[in-house]
C-alpha cells in the first residue's frame, strides 16, 4: 500500500506494538523523539520524504498520548511545500497535532488562503478540510469571505463546495459574524435547491447551526426544507449511491427534520399540510427488519420524526400514533431502540393529552425496569416519577413504581422518591413518604442505607412521616448491634442542621439516649455535648417529645462511664425544673428520673439499653393496606402487599420470642403494633430474670401494660412490665402436615417459626436424590450458631454441605444434600436443627421426606408380560409376599388406587379379571433397580380388610415395600408420625404357605 | 456535532483519535481513559450509547476494535451509530475486509478517509462511492509524484555518472 515507501514508520509502529509494558513503550518512544529532534535540528539535510516520515511518527506518538512539544514547525512547513504528497501530510498532521489556539497556525494563514483561492482543486480541498477541522478565530476572520465564495460559486465542483459549506460552519461556530452578509439567508435558500445530495447534506448541517441561533432570519428556508423531505421520502431523484440500505440518505432526512424543529411554529397551512403528509409517511412506513443497520437508519429517521411531531404539537391522533410507536419500541428486545423509546416516552410526557395513551404501555414499561442496563432503569424510574407529578396519572404511576420495586432497583426508586418528595403535591406526600419507607425497609441492600433513607425522609417531609415510620427504624436499630453506633452518629449529625423537624428530635433523642455512649470517643460526641445539643431543642418541642427527651437525658447520664459532675448538675436541674411541669407524663418522668439518678451508679442496670424487640408485622404495611381504599383491586400496591405478606416477616400477633427479658416498658397511647421507645428497668441484657418477675408477667400479654397497677393518669404514662411469657419458639403451623405434604410433592415448607423458615426442594432420579434446604431468616437480627445435622439411616448415604454459622437478617441460605439409597428400608433421615435468635437457643428435630416412594417409579408392563412375571415370581422359589391387612381405612376402590398411584405405582386396570382387585407395578431403585409387582384384593363386603401381595425378585425389597404400603393404607397420611407399625402377618388366610413363613422369618 | 472520534482496541490501545473541538492533550488523555473504562466492560446486550459529562458517546464494536464518537446530548444517536458504520464500510472497501492491523500500520490512511467523511464534526459525504473515488484520486496523485521524483533522480544520477 501507500506505506510501502515508509519502512521506518512501519518498523517504529511494530517496535511500539512489541513493547511488553508501558515503561518499555515509553523508552522506545523517547528514543524515537530524541532521534526526530536531532534530525530536525540539522534540517538542511532532510529530504521531503524523510520529513514526511518523521512528521507521521510524531503524529503517531502524539496519538498514543505522549506529549510532543517540538517539530510543529516542520509539520506546518510541509503545508507550504509545492508538491501534493507533502502538502497533504502537512495539512493532516497539522490539523491533528495542533488545536485552534496554537500560534503556529498564524504562520500558515497566508499559504492556506492561497490554496483556497488558488486554481488547484486538490489544494483547495486540503486547505478547506484543515480549516474545517481546526477552526480558530484568526482563520475565521481572514478566510470566511473566500470560503463563502467557494460555497456559492457555480464553477466549483461539488467536492469543493461541500467542504466549503462545512468549513464555513466551523468558522461560523467560532465567529457568527462570518455570515452577517446582506442576503445570506436568500443564498442559503438557493443552496437548498441543490440537487447533489453530498452538497445538500453539508449545506443542511450549516443551516442547522444558523437556524439554531437565529430562526427568524431563515423563514424562507422552511418550505425548501419540506420540499427536500418530500423528495427524500418519496425517493424522487435520489441516486443509488445516496441510499443507505435502500433508504434515501437517512442523515439528510434527520438533519432536515432537525432544522424544522428550530422554528417555533409552522403556520402556513399548505406547508404544514405537506409536512404532516411527509411525517405520516415516515411514521407509517417503519417496519422492523432483520438487518440491524437498516433498522438503525430507519429508526434514526423515525425518532427524529417523532421529535418533530412533538415539536409541532400535532393533532391528537398523530400524537396517539406516536405514543403507540413508542410503546412498540419499548417492547422490543433491541436495546438501542428500547432505550430511545423510553427516553422519548419521557419527553412525550411533557406534551399534554398523551398521558392517557402512555398509560396503556405500562406493562412494557415495567419490563424495562428489569433491564440489565442500569441506565434503562434510571430513565425509566425518572419517567415514572415524572408521571407522578402529573396529576392525572400520578396515583397510578406511584402504584406502579411501588409495585415494581425489587432488590435490583429499590435503591434508585427510593432515592428518586426522596428527591421528588420535596417538590411533590401536598396531597400525595404522606403516601409517598409511607411508600418510600416501606420499600426502603423491604428491599434495603444494607441496614445503614435504610437508616439513612428514613432519616432523610424525616428531614425532608417531617410533617408527613407518621410515628410508625420512626418507630420502625428504632426497632431495627435496637435489634442490630452493628447498626447502633452508625444510627446514633447519623442522628447527631441531623440534629446539627439549622432547622430540625420535631419528629427528627424525637428519633434522634431516642437513638442518642440509647446509643450515644457508643460514640463517646468521637469528637463532639461526649455525653455533655450530646446532652446540650439535644437540650437545645427542649424548649421548642411538644410535650410528648419532651417526655422522650427526659428519658434520653437520664440514659445519657447513667450510660457515661465516668459521671461528669457538671453534666449531672445540668440534668438534675432539668429534672427538677420539670417536676412541676403541667403535663402529668413529663412531670412523672422528671420526678422519677430525678429520684433514680440521685441513687447514682447502682441504677445503671435500670437504664440499660433496650432489649431486642420481638419480631412482628410492620405496622407500615398495615397502614398501607388501610390507605388502599380508593385504588382498584388490581392495583400494584395491593399485589405488592400480597407478596409482602406471603414472604412476610412475621404474622401479626406473634408471641414475643426473645426469651426472658423483663423490662419496664412504656406503651404509647393507641400504639399496639410497635413498641415505642421504652425505658427498661430490670437488666435488659442476657441474664435470666428473677422468678418473681416471671410471676408478675404471667398476666395476659398485650393488655398487660394498661391493666398494670403502675399505670398513671393517661395510659401513655404507663410504666409497665413487658410481656414475656413464652420462652420457647413455636412453629407457625403443623410440622406433621408440612411433612406429609412434602411426601406427596417435592417442594414446600418443612418448618417455620417466627425466626426461621426452612423450605425444601427435592429432585429424584433412580436411587439418587438431591435435596436443597432453604434456610430463611425472617428476623431483623441475624441468627447465630446455626447448626444443621442430618442423621442418616443405615441404608442411605447423605452428603451434606456446610451450613453457615450465621444467617444475616432477611437472608436466605441454601443447603444442598445429596442422597443415595443403598438398600430398601422404611427408615427416614432426621434433621437436627438449632439456632440462636440472639436471645435464646432454639433446637428441634425434623423428619426429612426421604421416603420409599421417592425411589419408586411406576412401571408399565404389557398384560402378557405382567402375567408371565407374576407366574415367575410364584416360584419356585416363591417370591410373592402376601398378607391380609385388617383395620384398613375404608376407601372406595378408586381412592385406593389413587393412593397407590401417589406412591408412584403404575396401576394396570383390567389386568386382574376380578374388578375388586387392584394390580400395579413399579421399579424400586436402591443399589440395583428391582421390579415390584403389587396386587391388592379388596372385599366388597368388608372394606376394612384387604389382601396385599407384593412380589419382587429381591425379598428384602418386597418385605419393606409391603410394610410401607401397609402403613399408608392403615394410616392414610393425615398427621400421625409414621411409626412403623408392628408387622402383623396373618398366616391364617394364607393360601401360599412359604410366603407366610418367609414373612414370619424376617 | 461530533466532538471527537476514537478508535480503541479491546485492550484499551488507541488506534485513532480525531478531535473536532479544542481539547488539550491532557483533556484528550483523560477522555480516552474515562471512556475506555466506561465502554470496554460493557456487555454485548447493552445499548450502544453511554452518557458522559453531559455529552453522549455512541460506540460500536467491530471485532477487536471499538469505534466511538462523542456527540452532543441532543443529537440523534442512531444517526451517529450509522455514521460509524458508514466509515467502517468505506474502510472495508478501501482495505478489502479491513482488520485492526490494517488500521495500525496504515493509520494515516484511516485519517485521510475520515477526513473525506467528516469535517467539523459533521457528515461530509454519505456516498461510499464518492469517498472511494476521492481517496483513490489522492493515491494516484501521490504515486505520480513519486514516479516523477524517482525518474528525475534517475536522470540526474545518470547525467552525473
Amino acid at each position: 500500500m501507500a506505506l510501502s515507501g515508509m519502512r521506518g514508520l512501519s518498523v517504529f509502529i511494530s517496535d511500539v506494538r512489541n513493547c511488553q509494558n508501558k515503561e518499555l513503550e515509553r523508552a522506545r518512544v523517547d528514543k524515537e523523539l530524541a532521534n526526530i529532534r536531532t534530525k530536525f535540528k540539522n534540517d538542511k539535510g532532510l529530504t521531503p520524504y524523510e520529513k514526511k516520515k518523521y512528521v507521521w511518527k510524531m503524529l503517531y506518538i502524539f496519538m498514543l498520548g505522549y506529549d510532543v512539544d517540538f517539530g510543529h514547525m516542520e509539520a506546518v512547513s510541509l503545508i507550504s511545500a509545492p508538491k501534493y504528497a507533502e502538502k497533504q501530510v502537512g495539512y493532516i498532521v497539522t490539523s491533528s497535532l495542533l488545536n485552534e489556539n496554537h500560534d503556529f497556525l498564524r504562520l500558515v494563514i497566508n499559504t492556506v488562503r492561497n490554496d483556497i483561492i488558488g486554481r488547484n482543486e486538490t489544494f483547495q480541498c486540503l486547505a478547506l478540510t484543515m480549516v474545517g477541522n481546526i477552526g480558530g478565530k484568526e482563520f475565521s476572520e481572514s478566510l470566511a469571505p473566500d470560503v463563502q465564495k467557494l460555497l456559492i460559486s457555480n464553477s466549483c465542483r461539488p467536492l469543493v463546495r461541500k467542504k466549503a459549506a462545512l468549513c464555513l460552519l466551523r468558522l461560523y461556530r467560532k465567529n457568527p459574524d462570518v455570515v452577517s452578509v446582506d442576503g445570506w439567508a436568500d443564498r442559503m435558500s438557493q443552496l437548498l435547491d441543490e440537487r447533489e445530495i453530498g452538497v445538500l447534506t453539508a449545506v443542511m448541517s450549516l443551516l442547522v447551526a444558523l437556524v439554531a441561533n437565529n430562526p427568524d432570519a431563515y423563514w424562507n428556508c422552511v418550505s425548501k426544507c419540506v420540499r427536500v423531505l418530500e423528495r427524500l421520502t418519496r425517493s424522487q431523484d435520489i441516486p443509488q449511491e445516496y441510499t443507505y440500505y435502500g433508504i434515501p440518505s437517512p442523515w439528510l432526512q434527520v438533519k432536515t427534520m432537525r432544522v424544522l424543529q428550530y422554528f417555533p411554529a409552522i403556520d402556513d397551512p399548505n406547508i404544514r399540510r405537506s409536512l404532516f403528509e411527509v411525517l405520516q409517511r415516515v411514521l407509517m412506513g417503519t417496519d422492523a427488519v432483520k438487518n440491524i443497520n437498516k433498522n438503525n437508519a430507519t429508526h434514526a429517521v423515525l425518532f427524529e420524526a417523532l421529535a418533530l411531531v412533538m415539536h409541532l404539537d400535532a393533532e391528537k391522533d398523530m400524537m396517539a400514533q406516536c405514543v403507540g410507536l413508542l410503546g412498540k419500541f419499548i417492547a422490543v428486545r433491541e436495546p438501542n431502540i428500547r432505550y430511545l423509546g423510553l427516553e422519548n416516552m419521557t419527553r412525550m410526557l411533557m406534551v399534554s393529552d398523551v398521558q392517557e395513551s402512555i398509560k396503556r404501555h405500562q406493562v412494557q414499561i415495567i419490563t424495562s425496569l428489569r433491564d440489565p442496563d442500569i441506565r434503562f432503569r434510571i430513565i425509566f424510574i425518572d419517567l415514572l416519577v415524572q408521571c407522578i407529578s402529573l396529576c392525572s396519572i400520578r396515583r397510578r404511576s406511584l402504584d406502579l413504581l411501588y409495585g415494581m420495586c425489587d432488590v435490583t432497583n429499590a435503591k434508585d426508586i427510593v432515592e428518586e422518591l426522596l428527591q421528588y418528595l420535596t417538590t411533590a403535591d401536598f396531597a400525595i406526600r404522606e403516601e409517598l413518604a409511607l411508600k418510600a419507607a416501606i420499600l426502603a425497609e423491604k428491599f434495603a441492600p444494607d441496614l445503614s442505607w435504610y437508616v439513612d433513607v428514613i432519616l432523610q425522609l424525616i428531614e425532608k417531609a417531617g410533617d408527613f412521616v407518621s410515628d410508625d415510620i420512626w418507630y420502625r427504624v428504632v426497632q431495627f436499630v435496637t435489634n442490630n448491634d452493628d447498626l447502633q453506633p452508625y444510627a446514633a452518629a447519623k442522628a447527631r449529625d441531623f440534629l446539627d442542621k439549622p432547622a430540625v423537624h420535631e419528629t427528627m428530635v424525637k428519633v434522634a433523642g431516642y437513638l442518642l439516649g440509647e446509643y450515644s455512649h457508643l460514640l463517646s470517643r468521637r469528637p463532639g460526641c461526649s455525653p455533655k455535648e450530646v446532652f446540650s445539643i439535644i437540650h437545645d431543642k427542649f424548649a421548642t418541642v411538644s410535650t410528648p417529645t419532651k417526655a422522650i427527651l427526659l428519658s434520653a437525658y437520664i440514659k445519657i447520664l447513667l450510660h457515661s462511664q465516668t459521671v461528669d459532675p457538671e453534666l449531672q448538675n445540668h440534668v438534675l436541674a432539668v429534672f427538677r425544673k420539670n417536676e412541676t411541669y403541667l403535663d402529668a407524663e413529663v412531670q412523672q418522668r422528671a420526678s422519677e428520673y430525678y429520684a433514680l439518678s440521685r441513687k447514682g451508679p447502682s441504677m445503671v442496670d435500670v437504664m440499660a439499653e433496650m432489649p431486642k424487640f420481638p419480631e412482628r408485622q410492620s405496622a407500615l404495611l398495615k397502614k398501607a393496606e388501610d390507605t388502599e381504599v380508593d385504588v382498584a383491586d388490581t392495583s400494584a400496591t395491593k399485589l405488592r402487599l400480597m407478596q409482602l405478606t406471603s414472604t412476610a416477616v412475621v404474622v401479626a400477633d406473634q408471641k414475643p420470642a426473645n426469651g426472658v427479658h423483663p423490662a419496664l416498658t412504656r406503651v404509647p397511647s393507641g400504639q399496639r403494633n410497635i413498641e415505642a421507645p421504652t425505658v427498661p428497668v430490670a437488666n435488659g441484657g442476657q441474664s435470666p430474670a428473677p422468678v418473681d418477675f416471671l410471676a408478675i408477667e404471667a398476666a395476659p400479654t398485650h393488655s398487660a401494660p394498661e391493666s398494670s397497677p403502675l399505670v398513671g393518669p393517661g395510659d401513655s404514662l404507663a410504666l409497665a412490665l413487658m410481656d414475656n411469657q413464652a420462652s420457647t419458639v413455636q412453629p407457625t403451623g403443623s410440622v406433621t402436615e408440612w411433612f406429609d405434604a412434602l411426601c406427596r410433592k417435592d417442594s414446600g415448607i418443612l418448618y417455620e417459626d417466627p425466626f426461621i423458615q426452612i423450605g425444601l426442594k427435592a429432585e429424584w432420579r433412580g436411587n439418587q436424590g438431591r435435596i436443597v434446604l432453604f434456610l430463611g431468616n425472617k428476623h431483623t437480627a441475624p441468627l447465630l450458631s446455626v447448626k444443621a445435622v442430618i442423621l442418616p439411616p443405615r441404608h442411605m448415604q447423605l452428603l451434606t454441605s456446610n451450613v453457615p454459622d450465621t444467617i444475616p437478617p432477611r437472608a436466605q441460605v441454601q443447603c444442598p444434600v445429596e442422597v443415595t439409597n443403598l438398600s430398601p428400608s422404611r427408615e427416614i433421615p432426621v434433621l437436627d436443627f438449632s439456632y440462636n435468635n440472639s436471645s435464646a437457643m432454639v433446637s428441634f428435630k425434623l423428619r426429612l421426606p426421604v421416603i420409599m416412594s421417592k425411589f419408586l417409579q411406576g412401571a408399565t408392563l404389557a398384560p402378557a408380560d405382567y402375567i408371565a412375571r407374576w407366574k415367575a415370581l410364584m416360584g419356585p422359589p416363591n417370591k410373592l409376599l402376601q398378607e391380609v391387612v385388617r383395620g384398613v381405612k375404608p376407601l372406595p376402590l378408586q381412592e385406593m388406587s389413587d393412593l397407590l398411584g401417589s406412591l408412584h405405582v403404575a396401576i394396570a386396570p383390567g389386568y386382574d379379571p376380578n374388578v375388586n382387585n387392584i394390580v400395579g407395578a413399579a421399579t424400586y431403585f436402591s443399589e440395583n433397580p428391582t421390579l415390584c409387582l403389587i396386587r391388592i384384593e379388596t372385599d366388597p363386603a368388608d372394606r376394612t380388610q384387604i389382601r396385599l401381595t407384593v412380589g419382587t425378585p429381591d425379598t428384602s425389597v418386597a418385605l419393606e415395600l409391603k410394610e410401607y404400603i401397609k402403613e399408608r393404607l392403615v394410616d392414610i397420611p393425615s398427621g400421625a408420625a409414621p411409626t412403623s407399625l408392628p408387622g402383623m402377618p396373618s398366616p391364617a388366610d394364607d393360601l401360599v404357605g412359604p410366603a407366610a413363613s418367609l414373612a414370619g422369618l424376617i | 456535532m461530533i466532538r471527537f472520534v476514537l478508535l480503541i482496541s479491546r485492550q484499551g490501545k488507541v488506534r485513532l483519535t480525531k478531535w473536532y473541538s479544542p481539547y488539550t492533550q491532557k483533556e484528550r488523555l483523560k477522555a480516552i481513559r474515562e471512556l475506555s473504562a466506561l465502554i470496554l466492560p460493557r456487555g454485548p446486550k447493552l445499548c450502544n450509547f453511554v452518557e458522559w459529562k453531559g455529552l453522549k458517546v455512541v460506540y460500536k464494536r467491530y471485532a477487536s476494535l471499538y469505534f466511538c464518537i462523542c456527540v452532543d446530548s441532543e443529537d440523534n444517536e442512531l444517526d451517529g451509530l450509522e455514521v460509524i458504520h458508514h466509515y467502517v464500510q468505506v474502510l472495508d472497501r478501501y482495505f478489502g475486509n479491513v482488520c485492526e492491523l490494517d488500521l495500525i500500520f496504515n493509520f494515516h490512511k484511516a485519517y485521510f478517509i475520515l477526513d473525506e467523511i467528516l469535517i467539523a464534526g459533521e457528515l461530509q459525504e454519505s456516498s461510499k462511492k464518492s469517498v472511494s473515488r476521492v481517496i483513490s484520486a489522492q493515491d494516484t496523485l501521490v504515486e505520480n509524484a513519486k514516479e516523477q521524483a524517482s525518474s528525475l533522480s534517475n536522470m540526474i544520477a545518470q547525467a552525473t555518472k
